[in-house]
């Protein structure tokens, strides 16, 4: 090849290495900015700041949504499987809340690490399936889990 | 189809708002770049076959 | 290995003649494929079992994200090209694509926006793969401000070389987005190793929509570089010739 062209796309090169670990150590430092969310075990271990707008994320725990009918009031757990976080909210929750769902709240954790949210947004995964599949595969759930009690 | 009438198939349950007017805005951008494109095309044949008679008339 | 193509496809008149026999073909076919995907998908396909007819959005929105994704891979390739071997072509390239890009970033966005609002609660969120997708639109918006504002068409043609390759580096960051950091966005549908996370019927109209989006925006993008071709090569006498041939 062309010494001329060589040293050309050496030069390139090594600008877009350059600036790409520039920007890759930059995203490492603000990683906790980026990050939409902390998980349960974060705010558990500390990690997130007391009474300061943040965002938690994670799965609704199963039986754990507690409605109050005349307030709008709405309690309930988040896990990511480790450990647990209760957020308390009042408005109108996404239609994709529910239980066993994913969810990001946003809000204040107060002294005892509950978290008072002004926000809660579903967070949706990438498997889609039509409404028989899933009925089906909710069906073929039970009978496997009816087939486990039996014993 | 996964709709039972034509109605329902506008309704798209809830969401008739949400999906057509996504459709709607999608289709009018492709449209008008498409559109654009080939109108671009178009006026430069013009305007250079018009310099290239205007020199070749001098 | 021979080289004879990328000579050839570094020549203004052969790549005129090449994109006059195939532009609308490639185009036309695009609207085709477009329009089986979009109707298949909108009545055809089942709706998902959570998000109801919402889901159909899906048709436009990932089609729209990987041409636009696609076209900025493009746009920096030729950026490299260009400072490197100078190549002609490579600049009406990238003059050529931006616009596309931009829009259908645009769509991507729009789409996405909508679709939140149902599904998520929120219109936008400021999540990883949101905002580097915000910044892919605005990458797009600087090359194509760049071609309209400088005076110096060479200098133009550098800038937005260099702008195409240094914005390289924010394609594996959208990739690479909503596995990397905590994001309200869902992974990837199509990943190229394993099989997508839903049905035939719902993956088949996607893929087909996908596919047409694609030859629309190839067949487009060769109408505008033939365009752009014309402009820069006006003085050659078989750009005269090309004119004249078939009358005003």
């Amino acid at each position: 090849m062309h010494p001329v062209r060589k040293k050309r796309i050496i030069a390139i090169s090594s600008i877009v290495v350059i600036l790409g670990l520039a920007l890759a150590l930059v995203m490492y430092a603000l990683q906790q900015n980026i990050n939409l969310f902390y998980s349960p075990t974060q705010i558990v271990n500390g990690e997130a700041p007391k009474d300061v707008m943040l965002r938690a994320g994670g799965m609704v725990v199963e039986g754990s949504v507690k409605r109050d009918n005349e307030t709008l009031s709405v309690s309930f757990e988040v896990t990511d499987f480790t450990e647990t976080v209760r957020i308390e909210y009042k408005g109108i929750l996404p239609d994709l809340f529910r239980e066993g769902q994913g969810i990001v709240a946003q809000g204040k954790l107060n002294a005892n690490g509950t978290m008072i949210a002004s926000e809660v947004l579903a967070k949706h995964d990438e498997e889609y399936m039509s409404p028989e599949i899933a009925e089906a595969l909710k069906q073929s759930e039970l009978n496997s889990t009816s087939s486990n009690t039996s014993y | 189809m996964a709709f039972d009438s034509f109605s329902d198939f506008l309704q798209m349950g809830r969401h008739g708002f949400y999906v057509w007017s996504t459709y709607g805005i999608s289709g009018v951008i492709l449209f008008a770049i498409a559109w654009q494109s080939w109108q671009q095309k178009k006026q430069v044949k013009r305007q250079l076959a018009k310099r290239f008679i205007r020199e070749q008339e001098k | 290995m021979s080289w004879t193509w990328f000579h050839k496809l570094g020549s203004p008149k052969w790549f005129f003649q090449f994109a006059s026999r195939w532009s609308l073909g490639v185009f036309l076919s695009g609207v085709v494929l477009l329009l089986i995907g979009l109707v298949w998908g909108l009545a055809f396909a089942p709706e998902d079992y959570q998000q109801g007819n919402s889901f159909r959005i899906i048709y436009i929105h990932v089609p729209a994200a990987i041409l636009a994704q696609s076209c900025y891979l493009g746009l920096g390739v030729a950026g490299f090209v260009f400072l490197v071997w100078q190549m002609k072509m490579a600049p009406i390239f990238i003059k050529s694509v931006a616009p596309l890009g931009a829009l259908v970033a645009l769509i991507a966005l729009v789409s996405g926006a909508i679709w939140g609002k149902p599904t998520w609660g929120t219109w936008w969120v400021w999540d990883a793969r949101l905002t580097s997708v915000l910044v892919l639109f605005l990458l797009y918006m600087g090359v194509i401000a760049i071609q309209n504002s400088l005076e110096d068409k060479i200098l133009a043609d550098k800038a937005v070389a260099v702008i195409g390759v240094v914005g390289l580096i924010n394609l594996p960051i959208i990739k690479y987005s909503v596995e990397w950091w905590n994001t309200l966005h869902q992974p990837a549908t199509f990943k190229l190793t394993e099989k997508p996370a839903m049905p035939m019927e719902m993956w088949l109209p996607l893929l087909i929509s996908s596919l047409g989006l694609y030859l629309f925006i190839a067949g487009l993008a060769m109408l505008r570089m033939q365009t752009e071709v014309l402009n820069r090569e006006r003085r050659s006498s078989w750009v005269k010739e090309e004119v004249l041939k078939n009358g005003i």
